[in-house]
């Protein structure tokens, strides 16, 4: 009895076996589905890694003042927590667009967007405001160690971010022209993990080099 | 085996035959953002933020040592919040390859900081100009 009720099983698996003997490959690849995306995120971690030997250049060189103005002397933290609210925001405004962008309502996205481009507007704002703060009083990049690694890392981070708008504004114009069509959903999807990654790089800026910076 | 193996091909197929129903959603793949997701990240970032903002403005711990390894700590907490909640960072994202590549980066960036400011400290507390010849001869 239990002989007859197994072979057929038997059979039927090693019909299995034989179909699938033929080939040793897997007949459907199975690669990511959007390769830009991981690309992308492949872009950012190359990025990360600048900010790294970045950070590492501050961490080495953040107390050589040449007998020039330390942190606690400079940095206003008052001006460094609105900077990191209003980037905060910024991100919270880019993830509400893509939550519109998921419904496919082209107007909030837009409105979003534009919301998004105003905050990051007021940080580069701040932060050009404390950079001319900064070299007014005579303290630039070229008065210390400390300074020049100060410059150059919280520098390249505003860089980063002013490119970020460039790219902001252009998909604005390019998604009110053409709607969200797949490949505006994928810039889209690009430009908010390029935004929220910064915002994860000024996390390491305001607590690496401003809150430790003006620890006595 | 084989038919556990079948199975799961089935279940792909099904996956597949789904995705090609709504055509228009296959490029979203991957990501699935939420209200929910934006606003949990959004809360714990601020409360996260404002915490070390207080420490060092209140200046609330006297040794500048603890108060730095705290607010470093909340940092790392904040940027892994920003991960999960923001850029939607799971192990089965891509495939697995943005976790991959993820780790792969975060070795380097740490071998990267922490080997700089160890070699540079000590060259620092070793070759300071104010040793003589003999005290660096000693020195550990």
């Amino acid at each position: 009895m239990s002989d007859l009720s197994n072979h057929p099983t038997a059979t039927g698996a090693a019909a299995a076996l034989g179909g699938s003997a033929n080939h040793f490959y897997l007949t459907h690849e199975h690669h990511p589905e959007n390769g830009t995306l991981l690309g992308f995120w492949l872009y950012l971690m190359s990025d990360c890694l600048i900010f790294a030997v970045l950070f590492a250049c501050y961490g080495v060189l953040g107390r050589s003042y040449a007998a020039g103005p330390g942190g606690a002397e400079l940095f206003d933290l008052k001006l460094v927590a609105l900077n990191t609210g209003l980037l905060l925001m910024s991100s919270i405004t880019y993830g509400f667009a893509m939550i519109e962008m998921q419904r496919r309502r082209k107007g909030s996205v837009l409105m979003w967007l534009f919301i998004t481009g105003l905050f990051g507007a007021g940080f580069l704002g701040v932060e050009l405001y404390e950079f001319a703060h900064l070299l007014h009083e005579g303290a630039g990049p070229q008065r210390s160690a400390f300074l020049s690694s100060f410059f150059t890392l919280v520098g390249t981070h505003g860089l980063h971010v002013t490119f970020g708008m460039v790219w902001l504004i252009t998909l604005m114009v390019q998604v009110s022209k053409y709607g969200l069509i797949q490949a505006n959903r994928r810039r889209l999807m690009c430009l908010s993990m390029f935004w929220h990654f910064l915002d994860v790089v000024w996390i390491g800026v305001f607590t690496f080099v401003y809150l430790m910076g003006v620890l006595p | 085996m084989s038919a556990h193996d079948n199975n799961h091909e089935h279940h792909a197929h099904g996956h597949h035959g789904d995705h090609g129903e709504h055509g228009d959603e296959h490029g979203d793949g991957g990501m699935h953002a939420t209200f929910r997701g934006y606003m949990t990240g959004f809360i714990l970032s601020i409360i996260l933020t404002a915490i070390p903002f207080a420490l060092v403005m209140g200046k609330v711990i006297e040794s500048s040592s603890t108060t730095a390894i705290v607010i470093l700590g909340l940092g790392a907490v904040q940027i892994v919040v920003h991960m999960i909640y923001f850029l939607h960072m799971d192990a089965k994202s891509e495939g697995g390859w943005n976790m991959l590549a993820l780790i792969f980066t975060s070795v380097l960036v740490v071998i990267t900081l922490a080997g700089s400011l160890w070699v540079m400290f000590h060259m620092n507390a070793n070759m300071m100009p104010h040793m003589n010849a003999h005290e660096a001869r000693i020195a550990p």
